[in-house]
Formats: C-alpha cells, structure tokens, sequence
C-alpha cells in the first residue's frame, strides 16, 4: 500500500470512529427530546409532583436540583481552585506532592453510590443531619472537588511559564501574578471543567438518594428565612432533585403517568444541562475577552 | 598553558560610573555549579554584552543580576547596585527587579490589551492616575519604537502583535516603570533581521538613559552594538574589556577561537 492509500485508509477508518460517537450522541439526545418535550408544559415546569395521581409536575425537583448545585459549587470552587493553585504553583516536588496527587486520583475514581453511603453514614448519621440539602453538597463536593482540582491544576500549568517570569520581571509578587495573570488566562479551562463537573453533579443520583434524600416536602417559594423549615431556601430540608426524581419513578413511581412524567423529566434535565454549558461558554468567553481584549487564542 | 592562563588581566574593571557590579558570584542548580567566581562590572550608560557559547552560563548570570533565579538556582557572592548587596535576603526583590528590569528570549506579551500590558505593572505598583498611565504608556511606547505603529490600536490585544512588536512591546513594558538598568536575554534570537534592526536602533537610542547588559548569541550583533563585551566558556567569564579590544586583539586563546567562529 502506498502512503497516499495508507493515509486515505486511516482518514476513513478516523472520520467512521468519529461519526459512530457523533450518531450515538445524537441518537441518545434525540430519542430523549423526542420522547420527553411533547410532555414538557408550563404546567409540568410550575407544579408540584404527585405521589398517586396523574398530572404531577417536578417543580420543586427541578428546584431542588439548581439549588443543589449552586450550594455545591459555592463549596467545591472555591476549595478546588485553593488546591488547584497548590498543586500547580506552590506544591514542592516531592513524596507529600505525589501522595496527595494519588489521594486526588483515588478520590475521582471512587463510584458514587460509595460516596452517597459515606455521606449517609458520616452526615446523615452520625453528624445529625438528616436528609438535606447541605449533606447532598457536601457528598457532591467530595464526588466533584478531585476532577475540579485536576482539571483546574492542569488549565494553570498549560499558561506558559513566559508569562509567569513576565510578571516577576516586572518586579510583580508571585501571587499577584498568579491572582492578575495567570488565573485569567487560565480561565477559560477552569469555566469548561465547572461546567462539565456541574452537569455531572445536576444528573447525579446514587449520591443523593442517601444524603439529601428521595423526598420533596412542599416547600414555600415566598419564604426567603433560611431557618425556617417551610423556606425553599432552607438547606437543611430534604430535597428531591430531578436525576433521583427520574430514578425513584422508574423503580417505584405508582403514578399512572409515571412514564411519561420521566421522560419530561429527562427532557428538561438534558436541556438544563446543555443550556447551562452554552450559558458558561458565553458568560466566559465574555469575560475572557474583556480581560484580555482579544478572541481566545 | 601561556594565553590561557586565566589572570586577572583579562577582566577589565571600567574607569567609568558603575551601574552594577558582581562580586565573586557563583551559581549553583543543586549541586551542580553553573557560574564561579564571577566578578564583573557594568558602566552606567552603556551596552554590555555577554557572549559565550549554549551553557557557558551567560544567561544565568543575567538572570542572577535581578534575583530571577530565586527558587530556581543559588546564588552566592555580592551584587552591588547603589551601594547596596542586592543578592541579599533581607533584600526587597520586588523593588530590586523594579530598579533591574528584563526582556526575554521569546516575546512574553500578557494576553491583555496593547494599553494594559503597560499599564499593569505600573497599577499593582501603585500608579493609578489616568493622565500619568496615558503618559507613561505613551512614553514608553515612543522609547521602544513603537508607538506609531500601535497609537491606533492600544485597546487591541497585544496577541496580535508580530514578534518584533511584541519584543518592542516588552521593552515598553519595562521600561515604563523607569528603570535603572534593562537585561537582555537575547531579545532578538527569535526575530527576524528587519525586527533585529529596529530592537538594536532602540537600544542604541535607550542607552542614553538606560543601562543595557545584553546576552547574545550573535557575535555580530555584539560587536556592533556594545560597548563592553564579557565573554563566558564553562560557567566562567574568561574575557572583559571594551568590545573594540575583545573583537580585535582578544587577549586569551579561547576567546579568539570563540569570535573567530572556531566553536560554539
């Protein structure tokens, strides 16, 4: 075969690999907008669920789910990025380092449900919690916080090190050029791994069916105390969010429309997610070119 | 050994003012020696160059002079700028690294506006007024040769720039601060040779009021535009004298062969 032959071969064979990924993409999303949007309504977004009867909507999971994870990662961002800055910048090479790095790989390798019952045992247990909001963030923080900290540890060793001696030279602390030049030139790296950590915390289930738990109280959307048991707000109620809403009526949904109500439900979790990653794509690029006044690069 | 005898009469202490001057410096990379015994002078006002072949150490020793090797090598021995050891650790290295600033090999532009490139050392040291930043960017830009190119287009990313702009670029940058002293690390071995002209036109012009010490790869561009040349082989300065003499009637071998092309 001559190199001409060869190389249209392997440009097949890559391009057909690519387009299997492709279609299975699509046909996932496809059959799940197709199945679940003729169910999505005002009405399905706006009212609470049903145990019994038909008609239920997922208001307060749907809530509970964004709320999730803005607590999550009000937690997790600013400790991922913390240790991120550690491991990249300041951790001195040595056998603390690499232990910590194995810690870090250990830790995002663990299943989920493990770390749910970790969660459930440690929090809901034995600390008191109960089934809440505050034990799903924290059990979310522990699922996430190892790819936020690789993930935000690697956007900062890819800026060059030119522009890390530009600062210093510029008679420029250390970490003033980390905090004025190398974070945002890092940032959009960071943004896309927040993303992709939230939209796997928002369709994460087996970690909350322990800790923030399978019920969803009716809860008051005018109430903004956060101590108060009825506010929506208040982080130590027990929340229901989508993906366990999803799991909980296709193992034990006696609704007669539990069906339908799950493939809504999935509908509206795929569209969250991806309205969310085109939202941080946008609001980051934003805020990348104002920083820098050019295009990413 | 005869020429090769390393006496004290190949280092040439000017009669002139001292910008900086080195005392017995020796630079480690753990515990591999990369400068010793390093004592050189540098007159005020002037091009000082530094030559010598890949891993001679001339590039360390640069860096030395405004403590980049901090945390990366250790350096010992006395740098003496206004009286003052600065490779001392009581020593405010931020302050040192104001009065001593540098250009690099490869053009380091922040990716920042062409305006804030310059303008942001100046804030995080303290200037904030807008009519002093609007000067000092215009000023320095005008010293580096490149304001006319760029006065249209200050708020554009400094990304765009080619690589002689973002080199002139650089020198704008560190000498907005109001320097004492611009080090060199071969600013123009990544440029081409119309770039490489117009950084030695601005040199050439900044040595009126700046103290310039260049590294160079290129023995040319040395001897065209230096005043003082220094040259190091295996972490040692061999040669230093005023650039006429080095180029013409080097007194060791080893300096002869070197500019003659004969290694390196």
């Amino acid at each position: 075969m001559n190199a001409k032959t060869s190389n249209k071969v392997a440009t097949a064979v890559i391009y057909s690999f690519v387009g299997i990924v492709v279609l299975l993409l699509f046909f996932l999303i496809g059959y799940i907008l197709v199945n679940g949007i003729p169910y999505i309504s005002w009405h399905f977004l706006t009212s609470p669920s049903q145990s019994f009867l038909a008609g239920g909507g997922i208001r307060d999971q749907l809530f509970n789910s964004i709320y999730l994870l803005i607590l999550t990662l009000i937690i997790s961002v600013p400790i991922a990025l913390g240790s991120g800055i550690y491991l990249a910048e300041y951790a001195p090479d040595n056998v603390i380092t690499k232990l910590i790095k194995t810690a870090i790989e250990v830790l995002s390798s663990l299943p989920s449900v493990v770390v749910g019952l970790f969660g459930y045992l440690l929090f809901v247990i034995k600390f008191g919690f109960g089934f809440s909001i505050l034990t799903g963030a924290i059990a979310l923080t522990f699922f996430n916080l190892p790819l936020l900290t690789r993930n935000i540890e690697e956007s900062i060793n890819d800026v060059p090190d030119l522009q890390r001696e530009a600062g210093l030279s510029l008679g420029i602390s250390r970490w003033r050029t980390m905090v004025k030049i190398v974070l945002p030139s890092a940032l959009p790296g960071i943004l896309t791994g927040i993303i992709l950590s939230a939209g796997r915390a928002f369709g994460e289930a087996a970690a909350l069916i322990y800790t923030s738990g399978q019920s969803a109280p009716i809860v008051n959307y005018s109430n903004f105390n956060i101590f108060s048991q009825s506010s929506f707000l208040n982080p130590m109620r027990p929340a229901e969010t989508l993906a366990v809403h999803i799991w909980k009526l296709n193992t034990e949904g006696v609704t007669p429309d539990a069906h339908s109500i799950s493939n809504g439900s999935s509908a509206v979790l795929i569209i969250v997610i991806l309205l969310f990653n085109l939202g941080a794509r946008v609001i980051g690029n934003a805020i990348y070119r104002k920083i820098t006044s050019g295009r990413r690069g | 050994m005869g020429k090769n005898n390393l006496g004290a009469e190949t280092i040439m202490i000017p009669r002139e003012e001292i910008a900086i001057e080195t005392k017995k410096i020796d630079v480690y990379y753990g515990s591999n020696k990369a400068i010793s015994n390093a004592s050189l002078a540098f007159p005020r006002f002037k091009i000082s160059a530094l030559i010598g072949a890949s891993g001679s150490g001339k590039s360390t020793f640069l860096r030395s002079l405004n403590r980049m090797n901090d945390g990366i090598a250790t350096v010992k021995g006395e740098i003496m700028y206004r009286s003052t050891n600065i490779n001392s650790v009581k020593v405010n290295v931020y302050q040192v690294r104001k009065h001593i600033g540098m250009v690099f090999q490869r053009p380091n532009p922040f990716a920042r506006s062409i305006r804030n490139n310059i303008t942001f050392a100046l804030k995080e040291h303290g200037i904030h007024g807008e009519d002093e930043l609007n000067k000092r960017v215009e000023e320095s830009l005008r010293a580096a040769a490149l304001w006319d190119e760029v006065k249209d287009s200050l708020d554009k990313s400094a990304l765009s720039l080619s690589g002689g702009q973002a080199q002139r670029l650089c020198i704008a940058r560190s000498i907005a601060l109001k320097p004492d002293i611009l080090l060199l690390d071969e600013p123009a071995s990544a440029l081409d040779p119309v770039s490489t002209s117009k950084i030695e036109t601005t040199l050439r012009e900044l040595k009126k009021k700046y103290t310039i010490i260049i590294v160079t790869h290129n023995m040319q561009q040395a001897s065209r535009l230096s005043d003082y040349t220094a040259f190091f082989h295996m972490g040692k300065v061999v040669e230093y004298g005023q650039t006429n003499n080095i180029f013409t009637s080097p007194r060791a071998n080893i300096t002869e062969k070197y500019i003659s092309g004969n290694f390196g």
